[in-house]
């Protein structure tokens, strides 16, 4: 591990909806302490929290990493869920394929992908149908 | 004076170093060292948990003794509404407020006469800034100083518009000039208050240079010494007519009141300070949908609930409620002329107490290192070391402030090995003669 890097490490559960949140909490919490600018703290909790309520309701879960340098934060999402069909279609505001019960608790407006977009300098997401969903996001500091 | 001035100290003599009050801190300011709790002056927010929470009453807040009425040649004592749900069966605001006079205050102000012009001018600051929405409360200072070290990005909701009791201070203040003549220097504005909070909020407030407060007394200081007042007052019908406050005013005193003095709807309005953290945290993260106004207290019930007071706060609560009954819903007794500066001059700063390195370059290997602790560390969050979890103590050997064997899980591995090898180094001695024996 490099000395200006720091990695942390979440694992989120799928369905979980009490505990939904917790990781980005916990990097919000750690960033504000590291003196990045509250500004940018803002933009990595909201896109995490969008990615990582993501992971709960349409992944079952999976692994969030953090590598945060004096640069940049990068954040790596990764779910061995069912995959993005249509990227395009996904990322546009307003869809989405949340049923009912997940509607009922306020999710599933469609807006998840697009804020993550909004909310960070770079985003990339590798999918694979019945395999898996990697997102990748970065936020310059 | 210094802008991280709080109210709560600790009376050592009384401390067992129990660590019940470092568990409770909402900011973790609280740590045991030598057997004493110490507070780290940057980090509290004068909520008054570690106050209620300890069994042997070693933490108190700092504030004035009625004496220093005698300070001053002419006296206003500002009652907080919260005063009025410390009694039973009080019909009669008009009671309190002669028994005050009674006491030895020249003149009484009634705080929740200026809470009415305070949710006038609130109403329509909140329905002219939209941009704000939502606008938070910034009447309970613990709140306010909670923002300025954790929710920076929160800070532009702040309400600019100043605390009731410094707009009724500074009200009070005029009238004793102009009905005395006496210049401000000999007029003590004397708050009757429900918290420590407040006692830091005047001498530092947040949002404009000074108070109008000159002292603040405590409520569970004035209640025993009106009661006796007021049973005269009433047995006698002696009761002068000093309200001036309706409805809105005396709901100030509980959770919901200021929010309730809105006419709106759209607001949510949270009290007790884990509350009011969930909350914050939530509306940062944008989990909260639109409202136009938030409503927080530190205490349990609102300002009856503050550590000042003697009545449990929700009883309190009820007997606001009962009380309002009498009143009308508004009064108007404030002349425009009247009111001077009732909104901020300032703002508030972000003070960054939290952070762990002096830059991210720092920070970012500092965080490394607690990290590198934590898993090091049992994680039972015992308290042992005197701080309040294992990820708090991880903080404070990077900060430099503590050591990695004040964790007794660390210190008992740490024998265990230099035991190790003690004895390694006795079953040599031992084991050498027998060798030689063999020879
Ligand atoms: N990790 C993922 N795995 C599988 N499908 C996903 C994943 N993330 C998003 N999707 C799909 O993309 C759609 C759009 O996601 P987006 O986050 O924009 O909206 P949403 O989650 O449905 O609603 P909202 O985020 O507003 O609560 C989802 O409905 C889902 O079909
Ligand atoms: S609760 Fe805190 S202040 Fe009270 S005795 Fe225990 S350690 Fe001391
Ligand atoms: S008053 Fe509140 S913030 Fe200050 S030390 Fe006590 S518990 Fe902590
Ligand atoms: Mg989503």
């Amino acid at each position: 591990m490099l000395n200006d890097e720091l990695h942390l490490s979440y694992q989120i559960l799928g369905d979980d909806f009490t505990r939904a949140g917790e990781a980005s909490s916990d990097v919000k919490h750690k960033l504000k302490m590291m003196g990045i600018s509250p500004e940018t703290v803002r933009r990595v909790a909201i896109a995490m929290y969008e990615g990582e309520i993501n992971m709960v309701i349409h992944a079952d879960g999976g692994t969030i990493d953090v590598i945060i340098s004096p640069s940049e934060v990068k954040l790596i999402l990764k779910d061995k869920g069912p995959g993005i069909a249509d990227i395009e279609l996904a990322m546009q505001e307003g869809y989405s394929t949340a049923p009912d019960n997940i509607r009922s608790l306020g999710f599933g407006a469609g807006m998840g992908l697009s804020n993550m977009k909004k909310y960070t300098d770079e985003m990339d997401i590798e999918t694979e149908l019945g395999v898996g969903t990697t997102v990748t996001m970065t936020i310059k500091i | 004076m210094d802008k991280f001035f709080t109210a709560v100290r600790l009376d050592e003599d009384l401390c067992k170093g129990c660590i019940n009050c470092i568990k409770r801190c909402p900011t973790q300011a609280i740590r045991v060292r030598n057997g004493k709790a110490v507070i780290t002056k940057k980090f509290c927010i004068d909520c008054g948990e570690c106050i209620r929470i300890c069994p042997h009453h070693a933490k108190l807040a700092v504030y004035d003794s009625l004496d220093v009425m005698n300070d001053y040649e002419y006296t206003v004592a500002l009652p907080a509404p919260s005063l009025y749900g410390q009694f039973n069966n009080l019909e009669d605001i008009n009671i309190v407020l002669t028994a005050l006079k009674r006491l030895g205050f020249d003149d009484v102000y009634e705080v929740s006469g200026a809470a009415e012009l305070a949710s006038e001018l609130s109403r329509k600051y909140v329905k002219d800034h939209p941009e704000k929405w939502p606008l938070i409360s910034t009447a309970c200072p613990s709140v306010v100083r909670l923002i300025r070290a954790r929710f920076p990005n929160l800070i532009e909701h702040l309400l600019p518009i100043k605390a009731p009791v410094d707009i009724a201070a500074a009200i009070a203040r005029k009238r004793a000039m102009k009905a005395t003549g006496l210049p401000s220097e000999k007029i003590g504005i004397i708050f009757i208050s429900p918290c420590a909070a407040k006692v830091s909020a005047v001498k530092t407030p947040l949002g404009y240079e000074k108070s109008d407060v000159d002292a603040v007394v405590a409520i569970k200081d004035v209640y025993p010494r009106l009661l006796n007042f007021m049973k005269d007052i009433e047995e006698n019908q002696e009761i002068e007519d000093l309200t001036i406050s309706g409805k809105i005013g005396i709901s100030w005193g509980g959770s919901g009141g200021e929010a309730g003095g809105l006419l709106t709807d759209s607001y949510l309005a949270a009290d007790g300070i884990e509350n009011v953290i969930r909350v914050l945290e939530d509306l940062e993260d944008q989990k909260i949908p639109a409202l136009e106004f938030i409503e927080l207290n530190a205490c349990n019930g609102g300002c009856v609930g503050g550590v000042l007071t003697v009545e449990n706060p929700f009883v309190a609560k009820v007997k606001l409620k009962r009380l309002r009954k009498y009143q009308p819903v508004a009064r108007n007794h404030i002349k425009k002329e009247e009111i001077q500066d009732p909104f901020w001059t300032g703002g508030v700063q972000y003070e960054p107490v939290f952070n762990l390195g002096s830059d991210i370059k720092e920070s970012i290997e500092m965080m490394a290192k607690v990290e590198e602790l934590c898993d090091k560390f049992p994680g039972l969050d015992c308290g042992s070391c005197g701080a309040p979890t294992c990820k708090a103590l991880a903080e404070d050997v990077v900060r430099g402030v503590a050591s990695e064997k004040d964790c007794i899980h660390i210190l008992r591995q740490y024998i265990h090995k230099i035991s190790d090898e003690i004895s390694t180094l006795d079953s040599h001695h031992t084991v050498m003669p027998e060798e030689r024996n063999k020879d």
